[in-house]
């Protein structure tokens, strides 16, 4: 009631990360670049600012694992028995930022991993999804995963979350967005969707949830 | 009642009528369409979809798992492979509803295999078993439930003549539904194409989704599906899903010898110094006090693994042993095996327009529906292409050749998203003699109490059946005449990790034999006589069908079995 | 009625109060079981429950507060507790408060209470309400003074607000109309006191009895629409049988209740008779039907607003209300061709959109239908763009609002929250 636009901020370019430092940003920042390539249409992770999303989502309840099982004792288990670390994809993220820069600036004349080329960036990346390079504190499959699945709610989350800008994802695929008649259309066989994209905040989607 | 989902709210509505004072205790919150569904932001496919906004948290409780005895079950950490609710309305507020009946013959599995295909046709450490009831006994109480949700769908059967455009193979029903089935999708049309081409008998879903505005025999009115594609996992949001809330509560929550309680987290039935009657609950509110609370009868109406968890903390019936094979609480534990044949065409299918149940199905090859001589296994499933919504973080299909992430993943989401569709086989699985429910040795829950062990894994006679009709799956997908198709196998051990179903049961089985069952065929404890179990717990295997309209169903039958029988004269209803 | 016969008047009721045995409780005489019941069916139709009882307070008991644009007043305690409710009180002193709006203790009471329609009541009828309130359990509870600038704090002020707005006088049946008719016109005019809500008021708070039932201000920021004949904004298009079914179930294929009248549905014309439910239907329908084109000047809402509108109504009311404005019958109402929708005022309209709204619930519709609140979800100029479509879409017409309207709405809905 009476919360009339209070809490909807339109984007600004230069937002401040709420739980990376800036390092971290920039490293985030650089890998999902290259896993969803901006190009030329700028439908990518940078356009849809998915490292603003990540950012967010690693600083509330998600990060957190407020709604996860986080009692001991700790085993490794089977890939059948999932998630089995003590760590919250908050400390998660952390440790294997700071692992991986450091590899970085071993193997690559001191440059962190955002410093790198984007070839270099790609080779990091896959030798990460295979579980082939060794990160000290975490298993690097484990980040590569969690990583790349939060890449892609980045991208393809509701706007008001930070990632999506502009509904960049759902532009890419063709989405329009949470609507909720499609009485009309749905017999429509084959013909394209043609109303504009929406989200839970509207047709602006440059509207993030404040706060 | 302990918990107040589905079974608690038909149980209350039945017995209130009856005249009984009845209270459910719930440990979630109380939840109604406006405001926890509205239209205004449920359709947030990251808050509940992903971040599983509207199911049980496992901080507060969980259970372990392993695949077999020789492991050290771990603890399910974040919920995967399924997804049980929280909160009033159970997941009967997050289901698809897609409702179905068993078989005739899933009722008395083993007493018909093995006149069908000979004793030795079931593996020795299958035990699987018969109900103790059949279908022709829950024939009216499937109707009951059909009709009080508003099902949406073409009947095949009516007293034995078959109904064109309907499943051929289903059980005899009295009448049709109470709804035409839903609009078709543009999936589903060519899916319908594609399978009559290979020579089988597609039919629309039945779907607890209402093609038009309803009003149910007690007078609760329903809206109309409006495709919105939002079902699993959300709520509903203009009541044009079967929910508790949608076809009951209007109507309990005014009597005045009905009360709930939410925050009320039950963990204990307590006994008397017999052992053989209830005195009623123990319960923990949420600032951590524990109260009991005084009962005449107990009905266990929580989710499924959650009521045999409940009978092993509180002492009902003899656990199950899986190294002796002898005690029943625990025993005999099934889940689903699915599989998919993604179909990638250059037709725009806009599968983002969708319902739950909104699906076409072939059913040759469930059940004992076809010959299984000389496949050599047991049991089967449906083939369905669900149109149930195109939600882009979890509901989109890329082609094998995708690359994983980059340039190449991107192009192939923006030309694979809006033309794209799934199929899926939904089969069966038998209950076996090391896949069971006990208490674990380590982990506890925030109480204290020993969680739940869960050991399960997919058996050969599974995976032979889940290839086969995953082959079927891609006979048809081929048939759709598409750029290509992708076949995803459900190969190995059974993962908790990928959601797959949440169609968990057994634990408690149903049967006429005390030394293979929990509860009667009444659902009624053989032990303690006054305690009742319902939901999927007491299903003693699975079929190749979602659960909830037989849940449904057995939830009428033992309402019926109480009023008629026990209220009458209370004590064991089945006298060995 | 003039000031000195009433004073007088007052005085002599007030001595003959006095003359009966004081302390103890007066009970009526002649408490039939069928006096009772009588009086219990009035207290239903006339809805006193409502007023009369507190937010999650005792039934009776008083102490709801009443929002006028004067003040806050408070409801007094009914019940017959000898201290704080009327249990002293004798036939003759309800009788004087329900006829002449003059208390026991002879001081003015504001028209608040609606005692310028109770006074139509009969003198049995009035009788047979202090009957039944006689029974009710008693409820210790002090009234609470009324929230009044002055002058208005000082009651006698009534005496001029009577002198000019105020005829007290019981219902007199028009011999031309049938039988029915004139229950009706008995129930609506007295014991229904729709007119109270349903009437446009003056700003002395006095009904203009010139546009009578052509709608008026409710309270708390709702907008009790026109029970003309107008086909547009009345209930000119409305059949005796949709009245009756709005009536006894709160929803009918037009509309559903919002509001204080879903209250008024729940606690009162449920219960009444399927007759008086009629009667009061043949009376409101006796009113000469307008042409759809009403005279109210609706202004022009212009093409960019209208599709602002459009885009906005798409995107958050069609799933229930469809696109095309016509909801589903008897599930979510239409807007389209809605009296509802197109009132002169838009107060209930954008009270709806904003806080949302749920049906009542009665035996026969127990499903309480609800509609979200879309307040948080959008701002003002978005909440005047889609008002202001819905009331121009799909040939609807109505009075145009602003952003200022909106603003207006939230602080007193936000205000009366707190009440």
């Amino acid at each position: 009631m009476g919360c009339q636009g209070r809490g909807m901020k339109a984007r600004n370019e230069a937002v401040s990360p709420v739980f990376f430092s800036e390092p971290e940003l920039r490293f985030v920042e650089a890998a999902t670049e290259r896993l969803i390539p901006d190009e030329e249409d700028g439908l990518g992770a940078k356009g849809a600012a998915v490292a603003v999303f990540i950012d967010r989502q690693l600083a509330g309840p998600y990060g957190l694992a407020e709604t996860w099982y986080m009692q001991g004792p700790w085993q490794h288990g089977t890939p059948e028995q999932g998630y089995q670390l003590k760590l919250t994809p908050a400390q998660v993220y952390r440790a294997a930022i700071r692992n991986v820069d450091s590899h970085c600036r071993q193997t690559y004349a001191n440059k962190s991993f955002a410093e790198l080329a984007p070839a270099d960036q790609d080779n990091i990346l896959h030798r990460l999804e295979k579980g082939d390079a060794e990160l000290a504190d975490v298993p690097a499959k484990v980040f590569f995963d969690m990583l790349w699945q939060n890449t892609v709610e980045g991208f393809l989350a509701d706007p008001m979350y930070g990632g999506n800008r502009g509904f960049a994802g759902w532009e890419l695929i063709g989405f329009p967005g949470p609507r909720y008649n499609y009485i009309n259309e749905i017999e429509q066989y084959g013909k394209p969707y043609t109303r504009p994209t929406v989200g839970l905040l509207g047709r602006d989607g440059t509207k993030v949830r404040g706060g | 009642m302990v918990g107040f989902g589905w079974t608690a709210s038909i149980l209350a509505q039945e017995l209130t009528d009856a005249g009984l004072q009845v209270l459910a205790l719930e440990r979630g919150k109380f939840r109604d369409t406006v405001p926890d569904f509205a239209t205004t932001h449920i359709q947030d496919e990251l808050r509940y979809a992903v971040r599983h906004g509207l199911f049980e948290e496992p901080e507060r409780e969980t259970l372990t798992f392993r695949n077999s005895i020789d492991q050290t079950a771990l603890p399910m950490r974040h919920l995967g492979s399924f997804l049980p609710a929280a909160g009033v309305g159970g997941a009967g507020v997050h289901w698809n509803g897609q409702t179905w009946r068993f078989l005739p013959t899933d009722f008395k599995i083993r007493s018909h295999t093995e006149e069908r295909y000979g004793k030795k046709f079931i593996p020795a450490d299958m035990t699987i078993q018969d109900w103790g009831v059949s279908y022709e006994e829950l024939e009216p109480y499937y109707d009951r439930f059909e009709y009080l949700c508003g099902i949406s769908g073409q009947a095949g059967n009516i007293k034995g003549q078959i109904q064109p455009g309907g499943n051929p193979f289903e059980g005899p029903r009295t009448r049709g539904y109470p709804l035409p089935p839903l609009k078709r999708s543009a999936a589903t049309m060519k899916f319908d194409k594609a399978a009559r081409e290979v020579g089988f008998q597609p039919f629309p879903c039945a779907a607890a989704n209402t093609s038009q505005p309803y009003k149910n025999p007690l007078g609760v009115q329903m809206g109309q599906c409006t495709y919105c594609g939002y079902c699993e996992w959300f709520g509903c949001g203009n009541y044009s899903k079967a929910s508790p809330q949608t076809t009951i509560l209007p109507v309990l929550l005014r009597k005045n010898n009905f009360s709930y309680r939410t925050g009320c987290d039950v963990t204990r039935v307590n006994l008397d110094s017999s052992g053989k009657r209830a005195t009623g609950v123990t319960y923990v509110d949420l600032q951590g006090r524990e109260f009991e609370q005084p009962a005449e009868l107990v009905i266990l109406c929580a989710f499924a693994q959650h009521n045999v968890h409940l009978l092993l903390l509180s002492g009902i019936g003899q656990p199950y042993d899986p190294k002796t094979a002898t005690g029943v609480t625990g025993r005999n534990y099934a889940y689903q095996i699915t599989s998919s044949v993604d179909v990638f065409t250059d037709e725009i299918m806009n599968s983002f327009m969708g319902a739950g149940a909104l699906g076409q199905a072939i059913d040759e090859f469930n059940g004992d529906n076809f010959d299984h001589g000389p496949h050599g296994f047991i049991g089967g499933g449906y083939i369905v292409l669900w149109t149930t919504g195109g939600r882009p973080i979890l509901q989109h299909q890329l082609p094998a050749d995708a690359p994983k992430w980059g340039a190449g993943w991107k192009k192939a989401m923006a030309k694979n998203y809006l033309t794209s569709a799934s199929i899926a086989t939904h089969g069966s699985v038998m209950s076996y003699r090391d896949s069971y429910l006990d208490l674990d040795p380590t982990y506890r829950d925030v109480y204290g109490n020993a969680l739940l062990r869960l050991t399960f894994d997919f058996h050969d006679n599974e995976h032979k059946m889940s290839r086969f009709i995953t082959d079927k799956a891609a006979l048809i997908a081929k048939a759709m005449k598409p750029r290509s198709i992708k076949v995803n196998q459900r190969d190995g051990h059974y993962s908790i990790l990928p959601y797959q179903t949440t169609h968990n049961t057994g634990g408690a089985a149903m049967g006429s034999d005390p030394k293979i069952s929990v509860v009667n065929r009444y659902l009624q404890s053989w032990d303690v006589p006054n305690v009742f179990v319902m939901g999927s717990s007491v299903f003693p295997q699975n079929a190749g069908y979602n659960p909830t309209g037989t849940v449904g169903a057995l939830t009428y039958w033992a309402a019926d079995a109480i009023k008629n029988m026990y209220l009458k004269n209370p004590g064991p209803l089945v006298r060995i | 009625m003039v000031g000195v016969p009433k004073l007088a008047l007052a005085i002599v009721t007030g001595l003959i109060s006095l003359s009966l045995v004081p302390a103890v409780r007066v009970s009526a005489q002649g408490a039939t079981f069928s006096n009772i019941a009588q009086g219990r069916y009035l207290v239903t139709a006339g809805d006193c429950a409502s007023c009369h009882t507190a937010k999650k307070g005792k039934s009776f008991a008083g102490g709801r507060a009443i929002d006028t644009p004067f003040g806050i007043l408070y409801s007094t305690n009914l019940t017959p507790d000898t201290e704080t409710g009327i249990g002293q009180w004798s036939e003759q002193d309800f009788y004087n408060a329900m006829h002449t709006g003059i208390r026991r203790d002879g001081k003015h009471l504001y028209p608040a209470f609606p005692y310028p329609w109770f006074s139509k009541l009969t003198r049995n009828d009035v009788d047979a309400i202090k009957t039944f309130l006689d029974t009710l359990a008693p409820v210790k509870q002090q009234n609470k003074p009324p929230k009044l600038p002055w002058p208005l704090s000082w009651r006698e002020a009534m005496i001029g607000w009577n002198t000019l707005y105020f005829t007290a006088g019981s219902f007199e049946a028009d011999p031309e109309k049938s039988t029915q008719w004139n229950r009706g016109a008995y129930l609506v005019e007295g014991p229904g006191h729709c007119g109270l809500c349903h009437t446009p008021k003056n700003f002395l708070g006095a009904v203009n009895t010139d546009h009578k039932l052509a709608g008026g201000n409710a309270g708390e920021y709702w907008y009790a629409p026109s029970l003309t004949g107008d086909l547009r904004d009345g209930v000119g298009a409305w059949s005796d049988v949709e009245i009756v079914e709005y009536l006894k179930t709160g929803s009918n294929n037009n509309t559903a209740t919002a509001g204080p009248m879903t209250e008024v549905v729940k606690n009162s014309t449920q219960y009444l008779s399927e007759a008086d439910l009629e009667a009061i239907a043949i009376y409101l329908k006796d009113s000469p039907q307008k042409s759809v084109a009403s005279q109210i000047n609706t202004g022009d809402l212009g093409a960019p607003a209208l599709a602002r509108g459009e885009a906005l109504y798409i995107d958050n009311c069609s799933g229930c209300h469809m696109y095309d404005g016509g909801g589903i019958a008897r599930v979510f109402p239409p807007l389209k061709a809605s009296a509802a929708i197109q009132a002169k005022s838009a107060d209930t309209v954008i009270h709806v959109v904003l806080t949302g709204a749920r049906m009542a619930t009665t035996p026969v519709k127990p499903t309480g239908l609800a509609m979200p609140a879309f307040g948080a979800k959008l701002d003002d100029q978005q909440m005047v763009d889609v008002v202001n479509y819905i009331r121009h879409a799909w040939g609807n017409r109505a009075p145009l609002i602003s952003a200022g309207n909106v603003a207006d709405g939230r602080k007193k809905i936000a205000q009366s929250g707190a009440l």
